[in-house]
């Protein structure tokens, strides 16, 4: 398991640290998933840029557009962040924090890391197994082993993203703040991107120079500086279920983030995210628009959740997660009722 | 804006090591695991899976726990590492590795130094934990001969004897 040999350097700022970056050289923050794929061989930097170095990229800042979450604030400052655990519009992303990993993981890993990691399918983690997204020619769990898959959204590769924290984000509306080159859009020297543009799902004409398929739109001289999540309207609250094979340090099979803005008893406003499911945190429009003007009763929830997965594509092994999604979504309503 | 890279080749390093300064002379792409067990002869965190699933390879850093496999040793320059070796005080064990001896809170061993880190660090921000927070806090560590009840049995006695201690 002895890793390719690198060289590492401190960055003391975004803007250096973006102009160095290119295919062969690459962000480093928790290195949870990026240390674990170098001994995997699965990648191979020839430089790591430690972006831990730079001052003021972790902690939690309020600004006129929202709370900035700086992109390497770890999972555990974040789930322990005073006014995070004060305030019911962004209980979702707490609980997705708290219920991401283990103490260990969630005290080295960073936000920003979270949101970039790579897919957990056993044919991509295999360095044996040369599949799509690693720009082989097909995924190998369409036709095989795809328990764990996609059931909305698959193809050409199957495999689902494995954050917890981003299908909460994306249910409070985040975006995050890109970093990178003057030539390409980055008015002040950044970009911001809504989470719902920042995932990409798989694209053949998507692709970086070693082959690889990315599931942002990322690029490889572009650094995550910090994500963004607006003031949501008074009285908004949210929830997030996770359902996992064991109790503790799994994956997500399912699982389901839900934020609403009540009218009186009728719902004005819903983002209803869906996890383990899709390439992609999956959004349920449709689950949404059932829900406009409805109150949060037995049948309304009944209505959306059946909404939520009338779409649904199942593969071999996984008609299960379809059952489960509705499950899931169901509980959070509840949780909101 | 060209950086400072240090690299590949094997580059001076200190580290701060159970309130020791340590200097090794290693390789960018060592892991604070290979550098601790091969280097320093602290052979206490065990190497199980290497990829953050068993937690045997535990340590604390900066007061919180790590997984020492996943974590680059460059990357923990001006960092406090706390290994197992670190915990006796003279001749007398950790409160928490009394407690695992008198509950017999583990059979092989192999995942038990990982356990201790993270009951330590569990108790040294939460000294009276339930049930659940211990569960919690100890999730993060896999014991394959399953000594579950009784590692957490011991996690509530250490955490008792460190409370009649600290009276
Ligand atoms: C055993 C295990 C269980 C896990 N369970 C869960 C779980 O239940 N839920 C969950 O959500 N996650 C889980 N994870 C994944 C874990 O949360 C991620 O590995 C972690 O969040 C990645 O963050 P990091 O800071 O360590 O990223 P790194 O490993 O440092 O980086 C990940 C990738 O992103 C790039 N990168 C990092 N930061 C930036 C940035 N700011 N800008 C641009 N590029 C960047 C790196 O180059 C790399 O490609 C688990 C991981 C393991 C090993
Ligand atoms: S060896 Fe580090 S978690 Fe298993
Ligand atoms: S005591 Fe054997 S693995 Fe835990």
């Amino acid at each position: 398991m002895a890793m390719h040999p690198f060289a590492y350097a401190n960055a003391n700022s975004l803007e250096e640290a973006a102009a160095n970056l290119d295919g062969e050289t690459r962000p480093l923050a928790g290195g949870t998933d990026l240390v674990a794929l170098m001994k995997d061989g699965l990648v191979a930097p020839k430089r790591l840029v430690n972006l831990k170095t730079v001052p003021g990229l972790a902690g939690v800042v309020a600004h006129a557009d929202g709370l900035h979450i700086g992109a390497l604030t770890t999972l555990s400052n974040l789930a322990s962040n005073p006014e995070l655990q004060e305030r019911r519009d962004l209980a979702a992303l707490v609980e997705a924090l708290e219920e991401s990993a283990t103490p260990q993981l969630r005290h080295t890993a960073t936000i920003g890391g979270n949101l970039l990691q790579w897919p957990r399918c056993w044919y991509f983690r295999n360095p044996q197994v040369p599949c799509w997204r690693k720009g082989g020619r097909r995924c190998f769990a369409f036709q095989g082993e795809n328990k764990y898959h996609t059931i909305f959204g698959g193809g050409p590769c199957f495999a689902p993203h494995p954050s917890d924290p981003s299908v909460a984000l994306m249910a409070l509306d985040a975006s995050v703040l890109v970093v990178g080159p003057q030539d390409r859009d980055h008015r002040n020297g950044f970009r911001v991107v809504p989470l719902a543009e920042f995932f990409v799902l798989p694209r053949r004409d998507h692709e970086w120079a070693d082959g690889y398929h990315p599931v942002t739109l990322l690029e490889t001289d572009e650094i995550v500086a910090a994500v963004v999540v607006p003031q949501a309207a008074d009285g908004a609250r949210s929830a997030f279920v996770k359902v996992m094979e064991r109790g503790a340090w799994d994956f997500a099979l399912v699982s389901a983030a839900v934020s609403l803005t009540m009218d009186g008893n009728r719902v004005a406003a819903s983002r209803v995210v869906l996890g383990g499911v899709a390439p992609i945190p999956w959004r349920a429009n449709q689950a949404e628009a059932a829900l406009r003007g409805e109150r949060v009763s037995e049948d309304g929830v009944a209505r959306a959740v059946r909404a939520a997965v009338a779409d649904a594509r199942p593969l071999g092994h996984n008609e299960y997660k379809v059952a489960l999604a509705k499950q899931a979504l169901a509980q959070a309503f509840r949780a909101l009722a | 804006m060209t950086m400072p890279f240090r690299g590949p080749a094997a580059v001076p390093l200190v580290l701060h090591v159970n309130g020791e300064d340590f200097h090794v002379f290693v390789e960018p792409r060592r892991t604070l695991l290979s550098v601790l067990r091969e280097e320093l002869g602290l052979t206490g965190a065990k190497l199980g899976c290497g990829h953050g699933q068993c937690g045997a390879c535990t340590v604390i850093l900066d007061g919180e726990t790590a997984y020492a496999c996943l974590t680059l040793a460059i990357d923990c320059e001006d960092r406090e590492i706390r290994t197992i070796e670190g915990l006796m005080r003279g001749d007398s064990l950790h409160p928490v590795q009394e407690a695992l001896i008198a509950h017999d809170g583990y059979q092989c061993g192999f995942c038990t130094p990982g356990q201790v880190m993270s009951a330590v660090s569990l108790l040294e921000h939460n000294p009276r934990p339930t049930d659940d927070e211990i569960r919690e806090g100890m999730a993060g560590n896999v014991c394959r001969c399953g000594a579950y009840p009784n590692i957490i049995a011991s996690v509530a006695a250490a955490a008792e004897l460190m409370a009649a201690e600290g009276d």
